[in-house]
């Protein structure tokens, strides 16, 4: 390992944590409505929209209202997405003329793009259209992002308001996370992208004869402006199959510098606004601190696994599978960062991690997709540890458990419970399915742990929303598509249902004053209680199918066993 | 009520380990989501190893795995058998002192002896010496001195009478003189007595919010680590495959039961209700009654507490503590006189003039003959006290005391001067919380005598640790703003209520209530009530009216006020108890997977026909699979008896705020929990392999 390897990492680190604060005050303005550098340019096309659609900025929903409006768009968004792909055919710019999608792909696609997991069965360059991809796929990117805000802002109001049902209005912040934050990001990205050389054309696909006189086709395509919110987004979905290990996506260093950080950006940058929301900017940078915490410690785990000798290989520098224009650190770097933020994009395959590495790739997603997470759904889902971190310890001053001034009692812990449960019975029970089933084992690209590992890998990344495939696996099977399909639906809605039962919940009780008799939750002591409920809670019941995978695999490797 | 320290006393060990046995009815233990759990796995252990038996294979190690799971079970019925032993006894005690009587029901005019428990609601019964008042009522006529020892264990009588707050009476307890009339207030089975009976039985026990919330968790997590258990023989089949090994070697039932038993939340889950149960038991010790379990975790919440100023912040009556004169006169002078005027004065006040004067200038009242002396007492009227004293051969001296104002008055009407110096000293005594009492004789201003609320011995103190535990203090008093002041930065409180009026009360607890404060206070009055069914903790004193023991939801027998300190430590003791075992519970599955998960998985992918890779997580290097499983079981089962002790004791409370209780807390509990089952396990394996069990 080469100093060099260490100080980018760090350097990145340094860069998210600095930028956390800017973003972040930035979009607390936003979210409260208040005046903010864009509101003089986009002040009046927020109203225009929001008057244009019928909506009422000013109402105040309850969180049966807030889920319903956003059930509703949330499907009406799935059906869009899946007529576009089953009609495709007949849609202009499809140059390549591809045919239309078949039913189970044109389902599991809209899911995964509609629950921001952007899982893809497909091959971007080999099935959609450029009208799919602009249409269907990028809009959807903005909008399962804008989604997650929507979520977490609500919940955030749930713990910050007293007595009352109001969360807020969910037209007004979808409108709100798309036009000031998601929309001004994109743009500022894809620039930057393209100077970098990513593509942004409606070309046909170019034949090629290469070096060594064999043709190949090149696809082309409006790749920059949904590569960027791919990232920003935490979507992930490539416009490419090889997602940003495409040159045309992901050509130089600097291009993938920035996208490293936009995975990060809005993740951890609402830390900070829950902290200005909640009064205290100490309560987020407890939660950025958990967070930060967790994703190091997946990090150099990985980096020693990658770094360690392997005798198998009787190599010191695992470079199979990585991509040599970024090298080691920076493919270890975006495959912690793309698993910790529900992001899932790829300039690295995992499948060629280490094992250890490709381990931390699959824990980061079965944590619950919590380490930063998902634009919105990290934080509420880290949101709904710190609930169950405070039930569990909260009792332990002598008091019954409140957070931030609000009791914690049979209602939230049944829900924060039943968020946790369902993702892990989801990833287990298919998980075992598919081990057992020739439907589930006839789609593996290898044998032994490996194996395993690219199964468990599979419902993780669906049920977490990630998106990322260990690769190997095909995918684009009747039986994939649609458990895939249903462990990203249950992976994003079963979440989100119980969160703004929270909400709502929260919003309505009396909010108990700070005494010197009161659990706190914005020191150190409680971010080690966190991470601790989160290690033992979250990651042991993984661990018996985690030990079966990676962890035998890295021990066989050890013997100079492959697989 | 009798005293009971010891936990394990030998009489309820025997029934407890007879309940033990009768709480395995799975009826009774379905209420309790992760025993049943445990029951289930015992009982399918022992029906594989019965079918085993039956087919000729005795197979030692399941025999083993079926009798600990089983042991895991009776544990947690024994430590909750146990603590409802506890109460059962004590309940025993009150049974006996309610024996069968009549009553002497009023009917017209003329008097009918039926049993008491055919008295209803408002039928009036007359008691007089000697008889046991049947039921619980309320004294309409007469006054009476009453043995309640029954229920409070004070020997000493107290005075029950129609009107006012000593009005109530309870069934059970003896009428010692006098004859009062009583009319019925309860119904029969429902009386105060038999509440209390059913509570420290517990019977009426109901689960308390947050042990419903804990119990949701707890079967949540159940849920978890049964569907991690459950997948494993699929996940192991593919081992099994991919290992080129035979599907019949997947893992055997109980082998997978014993992993679940010990990953599920079985610590607290065994000891949740015993922790419930000990908590009443705890306050009943303190002789304090808690009409439902939801006040005693409330009590662990309270942040404000509203406390009457006489006889809980200071000693019942004010006390003398310095003669002032004025500056033409000494100040022995001054205490003599004072001590003079107060001679007849039987009241608590004169009492401590006498007894300041003895300690302060050693002078002591002289024997002065009765046809010397003409005592003046104190009347509404005059509003002075005195007294005039004749001996021969001197001037007769008139000696008074009394308020500033009255005095004054005296002085002029009797041509004296009433000197300016007194009027600055009469005001600074009021300035400092005081009570001034200017003595004169004849018409010479002496001094002055400064009466002074006493706070109690210790109670600053309190207050202090109230403050570190987070919890505000009030103080309420009829005292005038400048008074009240003065005593409360005397005693350390953090605010007060002056002049206050009994709805006072009520509208300041609404308004700490409505600022998310959790409020707490003792009362005896019945205008007292409103106030007490207001607060979250209202505790009513036993001596107070049958309205103040309905309104609050909890009796203190011993009618201390200061008993509400207790019952908040009480309170959090109980709930840290719950906190500590549930994240000791669930950091000792740590260890459990590290001693279990080897074992299962050391046959895979072995090479060469050594030991599979996955041994080395063998970190305890135990000795072989079946001891670790079998280990960590017992360990599992072990540690519940061994937490029992700590279950009804309550982990122990210091007020020294949240932060560093938790720190301590999380130290002994959290990384205690981590560490102790590596420990434990591994000598458990140790033993085990060494007395051939394995």
């Amino acid at each position: 390992m080469k100093i060099n390897d260490l100080i980018q990492p760090f350097v990145f680190l340094l860069l998210v944590g600095a930028v956390t604060p800017l973003l972040g005050g930035y979009m607390f303005k936003v979210f409260s409505g208040k005046k903010n550098i864009l509101t003089p340019i986009f002040g009046k096309l927020e109203n225009l929209i929001l008057r244009v659609s019928g909506v009422n900025p000013a109402e105040e929903m309850n969180w049966k209202k807030y889920l319903w409006s956003l059930l509703a768009f949330n499907f009406a968004g799935f059906l869009l997405l899946f007529i576009l792909q089953v009609v495709q055919k007949w849609l202009p710019l499809n140059p390549q003329g591809f045919g239309n999608v078949p039913f189970d792909l044109a389902f599991n696609t809209a899911i995964s793009f509609v629950t921001n997991t952007n899982w893809q069965a497909y091959a971007g360059e080999t099935t959609m259209s450029y009208s799919v991809q602009m249409l269907g796929l990028a809009v959807q990117n903005f909008l399962s992002a804008a989604t997650g805000i929507a979520v977490v802002l609500a919940l955030t109001r749930g713990i910050v308001t007293k007595l009352t049902d109001n969360l807020g209005n969910f037209w007004t912040d979808l409108t709100r996370s798309v036009l000031y934050v998601l929309i001004p990001g994109s743009v500022i990205v894809s620039i930057l992208l393209m100077s970098q050389g990513v593509i942004q054309n409606f070309s046909s696909y170019a034949d090629i004869k290469t070096l060594e006189g064999v043709s190949q086709v090149i696809p082309f395509g409006p790749a920059a402006s949904q590569i960027a919110i791919k990232m920003l987004g935490t979507n992930g979905g490539g416009f490419f199959n090889t997602n940003s290990a495409h040159p045309f996506e992901n050509p130089t260093p600097f291009s993938n510098f920035i996208e490293m950080l936009c995975i990060l950006l809005i993740p951890a940058a609402l830390t900070y606004t829950y902290g200005k929301m909640t009064g205290s900017k100490k309560e987020g940078w407890i939660i950025f601190g958990v967070m930060m915490f967790l994703l190091a410690a997946g990090l150099i785990t990985s980096m020693y696994s990658e770094f360690s000798y392997n005798p198998a290989l009787n190599t010191a520098y695992n470079l199979e599978g990585k991509e040599l224009r970024f090298g080691i650190s920076n493919s270890v770097l975006f495959s912690t960062i793309t698993t910790d933020v529900s992001c899932g994009a790829v300039n690295a395959m995992h499948s060629s991690l280490t094992p250890l590495a490709g381990m931390v790739t699959m824990l980061n997603i079965m944590l619950g997709e919590i380490i930063f997470g998902g634009v919105g759904a990290g934080l509420y889902g880290m949101l709904i540890f710190v609930l169950l971190t405070v039930f569990i310890a909260g009792l332990m001053v002598g008091r019954t458990p409140e957070y931030l001034g609000k009791k914690i009692e049979s209602l939230e812990i049944k829900m924060a419970i039943i968020a946790v449960l369902i993702q892990s019975a989801f990833i287990l029970c298919l998980t075992a399915y598919a081990s057992v089933t020739e439907s589930g084992l006839s789609s593996l690209g290898n044998t032994g742990p490996h194996g395993f590992s690219e199964i468990l890998y599979t419902f993780s990344s669906a049920v977490g929303n990630n998106g990322s495939a260990f690769a190997g696996l095909n995918a684009n099977t009747v039986f994939y598509n649609i458990a895939t399909g249903i462990a990203m639906i249950i992976g994003r809605f079963g979440v989100i249902i119980p969160v703004m039962v929270i909400a709502g919940s929260l919003a309505g009780k009396n909010k108990s004053p700070v005494t010197s008799g009161t659990f706190t939750t914005d020191n150190y002591v409680f971010a080690v209680l966190l991470i601790g409920v989160i290690l033992i809670v979250g990651a042991l019941t993984f661990f018996p199918a985690l030990s079966l995978g990676p962890i035998v695999e890295h021990l066989l490797m050890k013997g100079g066993v492959l697989f | 009520m009798k005293k009971n320290n010891k936990i394990f006393e030998s009489s309820i060990i025997r029934i407890a380990v007879y309940d033990s046995f009768k709480k395995l009815n799975p009826v009774v233990l379905m209420k309790n989501p992760v025993m049943f759990i445990v029951e289930i796995c015992a009982s399918m252990t022992s029906v594989i190893f019965i079918s085993e038996l039956y087919k000729g294979a005795y197979s030692g190690f399941n025999l083993q795995i079926a009798v600990w799971l089983w042991f895991t079970v009776l544990f947690a019925n024994f430590a909750e058998a146990v603590a409802e032993g506890r109460g059962k006894a004590q309940a025993e005690t009150l049974k006996k002192a309610r024996k069968q009587t009549n009553a002497r029901k009023i009917e017209g005019d003329k008097e009918k002896i039926i049993p008491a428990d055919a008295l209803r609601k408002g039928d009036v019964v007359v008691c007089e010496s000697g008889d046991i008042i049947p039921a619980d009522g309320e004294v309409i006529d007469g006054v009476a001195s009453v043995d309640e020892s029954a229920i409070t264990g004070e020997s000493a009588p107290v005075i029950r009478e129609n009107g006012g707050d000593r009005s109530a009476v309870t069934g059970g307890t003896k009428v010692l003189s006098d004859r009062i009339l009583i009319k019925i207030s309860s119904e029969p089975g429902n009386t105060f007595m038999d509440k209390i009976i059913s509570l420290i039985e517990g019977a009426s026990r109901q689960k308390t919010p947050n042990e419903i919330a804990l119990t949701i968790l707890l079967a949540g997590l159940t849920v978890i680590f049964l569907l991690a258990v459950a997948t494993l023989p699929a996940y192991y089949l593919y081992g099994l495959n991919s290992s080129g090994l035979g599907t019949e070697n997947n893992i055997s039932i109980p082998v997978l039961v014993s992993l679940l038993v010990c990953l599920i939340p079985t610590t607290i889950g065994g000891l949740l209700s015993a922790i419930g149960i000990s908590g009443m038991d705890r306050l009943i010790k303190r002789n304090v009654i808690a009409t439902s379990g939801r006040a005693i975790e409330a009590a662990g919440d309270l942040d404000v507490l509203l406390l009457d100023k006489t006889g809980t912040i200071t000693l019942g009556n004010r006390m003398a503590t310095e003669f002032i004169p004025v500056s033409s006169v000494n100040a022995e002078t001054l205490a003599e006189c004072a001590m003079f005027s107060s001679i007849s004065d039987e009241t608590p006040e004169g009492r401590s003039i006498i007894k300041l004067a003895k300690e302060k200038y050693n002078l002591r009242p002289k024997e002065l003959l009765p046809e010397h002396v003409k005592f003046v007492p104190f009347t509404a009227e005059t509003r002075m006290s005195g007294i005039d004293i004749r001996l021969t051969d001197k001037p007769v001296r008139v000696i008074r005391k009394g308020a500033a104002d009255t005095i004054e008055k005296y002085i002029e009407q009797n041509g004296g001067f009433y000197p300016e110096d007194v009027n600055a000293i009469v005001k600074n005594i009021a300035g400092e919380g005081g009570t001034p009492l200017v003595v004169c004789e004849n018409k010479t201003v002496f001094g002055v005598i400064r009466l002074k609320d006493i706070v109690k011995g210790g109670i600053r103190e309190r207050f202090l640790h109230l403050r570190k535990m987070g919890i505000k203090t009030v103080m309420i008093t009829g005292d005038n703003p400048l008074t009240a002041a003065a005593i409360a930065a005397e005693a350390g409180v953090d605010d007060f209520i002056a002049e206050a009026k009994p709805e006072d009360k009520l509208v300041r607890i609404r308004q700490e209530q409505a600022n998310g404060h959790l409020v707490g206070m003792i009362g005896d009055g019945t205008n007292d009530a409103p106030a007490l069914a207001q607060a979250d903790v209202g505790i009513a004193m036993n001596t107070g009216t049958q309205a103040a023991r309905e309104a609050g939801n909890m009796v203190d027998l011993d009618s201390n006020p200061t008993k509400l300190i207790e019952v908040v430590e009480v309170g959090k003791q109980l709930l840290m108890t719950r906190g500590a075992l549930t994240t000791f519970s669930i950091a000792n599955d740590v260890a459990k997977y590290f001693a279990i998960l080897p074992a299962l998985f050391t046959v895979l992918y072995a090479l060469n026909g050594s030991a599979g890779p996955l041994g080395l997580l063998n970190i305890m290097k135990l000795a072989s699979p079946q001891s670790a499983i079998l280990s960590a079981v017992i360990f599992n089962a072990v540690i519940i008896v061994l937490l029992i002790p700590l279950a009804l004791k309550g982990v122990k409370y210091r007020p020294l705020g949240a932060s560093t209780i938790l720190k301590i807390n999380l130290l002994v509990y959290g990384v205690g929990g981590l560490i102790a089952p590596f420990a434990g396990i591994k000598l458990i394996d140790m033993f085990i392999t060494s007395i051939k069990l394995i």
